[in-house]
Parts: C-alpha cells; sequence; structure tokens
C-alpha cells in the first residue's frame, strides 16, 4: 500500500466533505441548524450528474446543482425562520424531501452512462515539493483547488469583514443585532442558501469527481451526516473543519482501501480475511457522528464548545433580553 | 407670555412629547404623558415598576410606537420606526438589559450594525478611535476585550460609547444603578457630568428616589401612566413630596423588625468550589453560615457566583468540593428532593421557568412539594379537592389576587406569581430558606409584601438566606451581611440598627468591587493612626 495515494485520494473524498461542512457551518453561524445536509447532497449529486449527462457540460452540471439545493434548502427556513418551527425535525424531514426528489428524478441515471468530468491537473511547482506536492497538488480535481481557497476565504470573511460580524452577532445574540438594524430574517435566509448551495457542490464533487456516477442513496452514503458532526468537531471554525473534512476523507480511503492487500505489513490482512472486520471500520466515521452529535447536543457541553448562542433557536422580534 | 418662556435666557428644548398614548394588552402604560428635556441637562424620570417610564422611553428610543401624541426633536415633529431612526435623530438609549454579543469584542459591539468599516474590519484602527471616544467621556474600557470577560458595568460602558460613538445627543439612561456597585455608581455620575459638560442631554430613567435626587437637575414622576410632576427642580422638592408623586400616599421607609434571636446553626456552607455552565470557576473556596432565627444577606454585584451559590444550595448544581450542612446532614451533591426533605425552601431567581411551572395551574404549582404526602396524596393517587382546597387557602393567606385557582400561574403578575412561589414555599414549614432577588422586578405593594414574609420566616425561627442585588433592602432585612466577589466571600458585616448607615454602605461597596474585608479595616486603623 502507497500511503501517500491513499491520502491523494482521501484529501478528493475529503473535498465532499469540506464544502458540506463549510456550508453547514455557515448556516449554523447564523443560529439555523440544517439537517438536511444529507438531502441536499443528494439533490446536488443527482442534478449535477443528469444536467451534464443532457449537455456535456460539467460547469453547468456544478451550476445547477449549486442552485437545486440552494433552492430547497429554502423550504427548511421558511419552515424554520418565517414559521419558527422546530428546527430539528424540519431539517430531518428535508433530507428526507432531498433524497426522495432525488431518488425519483434519478431513476434510471446510474445506466445512463459516463459523462464527460470536471478537470483535473497539478500545480507547477508545488507539486515537485516532496510528499506534500504528491498528496495536496498532483492530478487533482479542480474542485480540490477550489476547496483550498475556500476554507481561508470562509475564516476571513467571519472573522475579519463586516458582512461576518453580521454573521456572527445573528447566531449569538440575534435581539443585539436586531436592534442595531441588522435585518436578522433576511441573513439568515441567505446563510441557509449559501448552505444549501454548498452542500449541493459537495454533491456535485461526488458525482462529477471524486466518484463519478449516480449510485442512487449510496451516492453520498451518509457524508451529510458526518459532514453536521464535523461542524460540531469543528467547533464553528472553518480550519478546523477544513482538517477534520480531510482527516475523514483519507480516513474513508484507507478504510476502503486497507481491505485490498493480501498481506498487511508482511502479516496476513486480517481485514481481508475476515470482511465484519471491514464492515467494523466503515462504521466508524458514523459512530463518530453519533458520538459528536450527542456530545453536541447537551446544553452546558454546547457553551463550553463555543457553539452560537441562538442556534436551533427561532428568532421571535419584541422578544427582547435574553 | 410667549415671548416671556421664549426669551434668550431660556435653554432651548432639545426633546418634546406631547399628549403621549400608549396601551398594552389590559394596561394603559402611558396617559397623555407630557415630557420635556432641555439642552445639556440630566433629566430625572421618576415611578415605580410598572408605572410606565420604560414605556415612556421605549417610544423616544424608537422601540415602541406611540397610538397617539408627538415628539419634536429640536422643535421639528419626527416619526421613529425604529431604533435606528431615533439615532438618527440623535437619541440613544442604553437597556437594562444590555445587547451586547459576548463572544466579540468591545470594538466590535460598538461597529455593529454601521456602514463604516465597508467591509474588511481594520480593527486596531477603531480600536484607537473607541479608546479616544472613551478617554473623553471618562468611560474607561479596553476595546479588545471580549464582553463576557468584563464586568456588568464595565459592560454598560460599551453600551454607552456604543451610542456615543453614534453621534447620539440624547442618551437615555434606563435604571443604570441597578446592576452597580456604589463606587462604580460614582463613576457612572461622573460621566454623565462629563457627558453634559460637552452638550449631550441625559435622560435617567430610575425608581431611586437618593440616587435622582443626588444625580438630576429637573425631574419628571410617572404614576400608572400619568405624569404626576414634569421637570421641576431637583433641588426644590423634598425626598417626601417625591415619594408620594411616585406611590400616591406616604411611603413608611422603615420595616417593623424585631430584634432578632438567633439560634443553633442551621445551614452551614464549608468552603465550596463549583464551576457555572461555561465549565469556569464560579465558586472558589466560599464559606457562610446561617443561624436559626436570622436572616444573612448575601450582597454583590451581578453575577459574582450568586446564582451558582443558590443552586449548589439548593441541590441544583454539582460542587466539586466542600459541602453544604442543612440541619447536621450533607445535602450538596444529592438531589433536590433530600433538600427538601431535610426543610429546605427555594425562592429562585428565575420566577417563571425555575420557580413555577408556568402553564400549571395554581394549584398544581402549590403542591408541588406536597404531592408526596397526605392529605394530597390518597391512596396512592392525587386527591386534587383536596389540592383544590389547599390551594383556596394559600391565595386567601397569601393575598393571591386571582378569580380561580385553576388560573396558569404564566398569566399571573410579578407580585402575585412571586406569592404564589412564596406561599408554596413557606407552607412546607421549612426550617431554612433560601430566597434570590425575591423582590425583583415588583411595584413597591408587592415587594413590602414580600419583605413581611421574609420577616415572619425569621420570627418562626427559620434560617433564611436572602441573595439580593439591593443593598437597601439587605441592610433593611439581614441580621448579617456577607460580601461576595467573583466566587469568594470578602467579608462578613453585621447589621446593626435600621436606617442609612454611610460607613458600613461604603464598606461593602469596596468589597463588592474585590477588596477584602480585612484589607479595609487595616486601612483604616492605618489611617486612623
Amino acid at each position: 500500500m502507497d500511503f501517500t495515494i491513499i491520502l491523494q485520494a482521501g484529501i478528493a473524498s475529503g473535498t465532499v466533505l469540506l464544502f458540506a461542512t463549510i456550508g453547514e457551518l455557515f448556516s449554523e453561524r447564523a443560529g439555523v441548524l440544517n439537517l438536511g445536509v444529507e438531502g441536499m447532497m443528494l439533490v446536488g449529486a443527482m442534478s449535477a450528474f443528469s444536467t451534464t449527462i443532457a449537455t456535456g457540460n460539467p460547469w453547468l452540471g456544478v451550476m445547477t446543482a449549486m442552485l437545486f439545493a440552494g433552492i430547497i434548502s429554502q423550504i427548511h427556513a421558511y419552515i424554520v425562520i418565517t414559521l419558527q418551527a422546530d428546527q430539528v425535525v424540519s431539517g430531518l424531514s428535508l433530507t428526507f424531501l432531498g433524497t426522495g426528489i432525488s431518488l425519483v428524478l434519478g431513476e434510471g441515471l446510474s445506466k445512463a452512462g459516463t459523462v464527460s468530468l470536471l478537470p483535473n491537473f497539478s500545480i507547477p511547482l508545488l507539486a515537485q515539493i516532496p510528499i506534500l506536492g504528491k498528496i495536496f497538488f498532483t492530478d487533482q480535481s479542480i474542485l480540490v483547488y477550489v476547496g483550498y481557497l475556500l476554507v481561508p476565504l470562509a475564516w476571513f470573511y467571519i472573522n475579519r469583514t463586516r458582512p461576518g460580524l453580521h454573521l456572527r452577532a445573528v447566531g449569538e445574540y440575534p435581539s443585539a443585532a436586531d436592534a442595531l438594524g441588522i435585518n436578522v430574517f433576511r441573513m439568515r435566509y441567505f446563510y441557509v442558501f449559501v448552505g444549501g448551495m454548498l452542500a449541493g457542490l459537495a454533491g456535485a464533487t461526488i458525482s462529477l469527481a471524486v466518484s463519478p456516477g449516480w449510485f442512487s442513496e449510496l451516492t453520498t452514503g451518509g457524508q451529510g451526516w458526518i459532514a453536521i458532526g464535523l461542524v460540531i468537531f469543528a467547533q464553528w471554525d472553518p480550519i478546523r473543519a477544513a482538517v477534520g473534512a480531510y482527516a475523514f476523507g483519507a480516513l474513508r480511503r484507507l478504510i476502503l482501501d486497507i481491505q485490498g492487500p493480501l498481506l498487511l505489513l508482511g502479516f496476513d490482512n486480517p481485514f481481508y480475511y475476515n470482511p465484519y472486520l471491514g464492515f467494523f471500520l466503515q462504521m466508524l466515521p458514523y459512530l463518530f457522528t453519533v458520538v459528536v452529535l450527542v456530545i453536541g447536543s447537551r446544553e452546558a457541553m454546547r457553551k463550553r464548545i463555543g457553539a452560537p448562542a441562538a442556534l436551533g433557536n427561532p428568532y421571535i422580534r419584541g422578544e427582547r433580553g435574553k | 407670555m410667549t415671548n416671556q418662556t421664549s426669551s434668550t435666557s431660556e435653554i432651548p428644548l432639545i426633546v418634546e412629547m406631547r399628549g403621549i398614548v400608549k396601551r398594552f394588552p389590559g394596561v394603559l402604560a402611558n396617559d397623555h404623558v407630557n415630557f420635556e428635556l432641555k439642552r445639556g441637562e440630566i433629566h430625572g424620570l421618576l415611578g415605580e415598576n410598572g408605572a410606565g417610564k420604560s414605556t415612556l422611553m421605549n417610544i423616544l428610543a424608537g422601540l415602541y410606537r406611540q397610538e397617539a401624541g408627538t415628539i419634536l426633536v429640536n422643535g421639528k415633529p419626527k416619526v421613529f420606526s425604529s431604533p435606528r431612526d431615533a439615532i438618527k435623530a440623535g437619541i440613544g438609549m442604553v437597556h437594562q438589559h444590555f445587547m451586547l454579543v459576548p463572544s466579540q469584542t468591545v470594538t466590535e459591539n460598538i461597529l455593529l450594525g454601521l456602514d463604516d468599516p465597508r467591509f474588511i474590519m481594520r480593527l486596531p484602527e477603531y480600536d484607537s478611535k473607541i479608546a479616544e471616544l472613551g478617554e473623553r467621556f471618562g468611560l474607561k474600557v479596553d476595546p479588545r476585550a471580549k464582553i463576557w470577560q468584563l464586568s456588568v458595568g464595565e459592560q454598560q460602558r460599551v453600551e454607552i460609547l456604543k451610542m456615543l460613538y453614534r453621534g447620539v445627543n440624547v442618551l437615555i439612561m434606563d435604571e443604570p444603578t441597578a446592576v452597580l456597585a456604589p463606587q462604580e455608581i460614582e463613576g457612572l455620575f461622573e460621566t454623565l457630568r462629563a457627558m453634559i459638560a460637552q452638550g449631550k442631554s441625559v435622560i435617567f430613567i430610575s425608581h431611586k428616589l437618593q440616587e435622582v435626587s443626588a444625580i438630576a437637575d429637573r425631574v419628571s414622576v410617572l404614576r400608572k401612566g400619568v405624569a404626576t410632576a414634569s421637570g421641576v427642580a431637583s433641588k426644590g422638592v423634598s425626598r417626601q413630596e417625591l415619594a408620594r408623586l411616585m406611590v400616591g400616599r406616604d411611603v413608611i421607609f422603615a420595616l417593623d423588625k424585631k430584634p432578632g434571636k438567633p439560634g443553633d446553626v442551621v445551614l452551614d456552607v464549608r468552603d465550596i468550589y463549583a464551576d457555572n455552565d461555561k465549565g469556569l470557576p464560579a465558586l472558589r473556596g466560599l464559606s457562610l453560615n446561617v443561624h436559626a432565627g436570622e436572616i444573612v444577606g448575601v450582597a454583590g454585584v451581578a453575577g459574582n457566583g450568586q446564582s451558582e451559590l443558590s443552586q449548589v444550595i439548593s441541590g441544583m448544581r454539582q460542587c466539586k468540593q466542600g459541602q453544604v450542612i442543612l440541619a447536621g446532614d450533607e445535602v450538596s451533591n444529592h438531589s433536590t428532593l433530600f433538600g427538601i426533605q431535610h426543610g429546605m425552601a427555594y425562592v429562585p431567581e428565575d420566577r417563571t421557568h425555575v420557580g413555577s411551572a408556568p402553564n400549571l395551574s395554581i394549584t398544581d404549582n402549590v403542591i408541588m412539594k406536597k404531592y408526596r404526602k397526605p392529605p394530597i396524596l390518597k391512596n396512592g393517587l392525587l386527591d386534587m379537592k383536596a389540592a383544590t382546597k389547599l390551594a383556596n387557602e394559600l391565595k386567601q393567606a397569601y393575598d393571591i389576587i386571582v378569580p380561580n385557582v385553576s388560573t396558569p400561574v404564566r398569566l399571573l403578575s410579578g407580585g402575585n406569581l412571586q406569592r404564589v412561589i412564596l406561599a408554596r414555599e413557606i407552607s412546607g414549614l421549612p426550617s431554612f430558606m433560601v430566597a434570590v432577588q425575591p423582590t425583583r422586578g415588583l411595584d413597591v405593594g408587592a415587594i413590602e409584601g414580600v419583605h413581611r414574609l421574609l420577616l415572619a420566616q425569621r420570627e418562626a425561627g427559620a434560617a433564611v438566606l436572602l441573595v439580593s442585588e439591593e443593598l437597601e433592602e439587605l441592610l433593611s432585612l439581614s441580621d448579617r451581611v456577607y460580601v461576595i466577589y467573583e466566587g469568594k466571600i470578602m467579608g462578613e458585616v453585621m447589621v446593626k440598627g435600621e436606617g442609612h448607615d454611610e460607613a458600613l454602605v461604603d464598606t461593602i461597596g469596596q468589597m463588592m468591587t474585590g477588596t477584602p474585608l480585612d484589607q479595609i479595616q487595616n486601612e483604616g486603623v492605618a489611617a486612623n493612626g
């Protein structure tokens, strides 16, 4: 096993998690928990793939994915922001809705054949760096490079710009923001839309770059849930989110690749001979997600790890203080 | 006539409110109120809780819309549809509950919602601007500090700076002293004076007479939504007169407190350590005790561990070290039921969420500590007839004013709700009671009632721990007062007799800002010697 190749592939598969995680992070920073990530990713993956098949243009596929996922995120936005319903319930139903829509519209897509994919290329000079150059900058999809750019931009936007300041205020203390003339409702709609678009991009990254094709709900395989866990793990910080996303991407690849060879470090590979061990390994990322979600749902723990104070609470005008 | 009043010597009016009417469901909050503010004055706005002072000023600050009446700023009529409009017209308000984002810095909070900087936050540049502004008005605060790191007094300065940075000329302060230690109040007064010296005007909302007479140039008084005095010079009016204008009758300032006969130690808190919700230390080695038949006060600025202390005692919060001993048994880190079985009564700070179940009836709320035993428990079931009978008895005895005990308690006024809670707690014949801010937000009549009930507990031989931010309340009720600062007891003072003891208040004030008692006494000795 060549670990640099596994890591190289891990970065690509981590890019999927990265987009979804950063998207959810924006939404949560504005105070809206969106558990519909998985559904929005499926919608993105399906619409990216089918648009590309129909038009032959993968860029059109990416744009359709972002737009479509963004639009269905607004259903959640309307339910929780305007109607002030429970964010958990609405988010879960968005996942079901997104899964359903993509399965219906994607029916037959898996036999539709191959599509022209997004380009892969290496970055001159940077690719020459020993080991790191091979892992990060050699023969990666253009979306991987977009991911590299997104992380510092997201960090800078949130922490160093005026709209970022407003975003943080809306998630922490919406009535204070409202009192100073910031439109809390509009901001929340907007960032839920951003979250939806990035989830759509994550879906497109799967179907047009990382593991091309449409394999119904197995296309995403629960990565949307991992992204939600990663937001908590990252303590709502884009840089930590990137570290987590790439680490999980690499882990995913490792778990797949470790079951291949007959020998592992000179011994009989237990994961090859006992498929149940393989299943156990594949379960681990989801186990992690469950644990993180359980921890993150405790009020005291949320305060301690710095969750946006108003996360999950509808903003109702006129209820001052608190 | 007209010529005389608008002569050149007259200071121009900056704000004029005429015939303001505002209704809330069931209440006429402002009934044709007139209010005038002159340039460069501090105008005291007096009234009891619920008299309509905050409503009137929320209208001026653009938060509420009046149903009738006009507002003139510099002689021109204005309509405010949001606080932003009011700020544009130069009027800003500092609310009782601060509107600051805890995780952000002082500068970030001040810049929130402004168009400048346009995109990238060049914070260092603005930090120094804000530091300069603070210096000009004597508002010392580190612009780079995060809000959660600041004391309440400092947070108030940030709120004032927020308004000054927006260039307001009229600053409305809603009960600004409620959260401050006596020394901090003096600092606030200096700031307000610096502001009027630089041509600004201040409206000072308060229900505390002595403060208004100390700081205000002129005073207006509201009672039940009606202005009973409008812009009288504060020097020309006595406190008694103001009190009568506020309350509508003569107020008895002193309570009937009999000399205490303290008995054995009932509650013994030994060296406890506990964390707050964020996991940061809130109590650091705190000890105190309460004897039977005495009221012991805990004074301190809000947020110094008072809430955590009462929660540890009542069993609602774990302590990491130390013990709470009630009637000889350790009750800390046990269930709340264990404490209740040892005679504990708890009147929590948060009446509507901890003290009562808002959607349940008065009956349900008063039997919450009694349903395990007869007469409420009958054959393993609740006897609702007995419960209703009990609730009706308590309604009579505690003067709870509702037509029906099946009313959900969320519909009760603050005073009535507090009487329901006290009725439940006291009727269990507790040997110990911890009461946290029992009179906050109540009107004068209700406060008097709560005070009487607490004193009656003392006379009945119960031990009472009273946690309050109202120094005057502590001094008039307590036999002893502990002062808490950052989770530690700074010292303990005996309260002798009644009335206002300046030296005692000064000592307590110094402890409230972090000077231990022994240090104060040493300095006193040094100064005398």
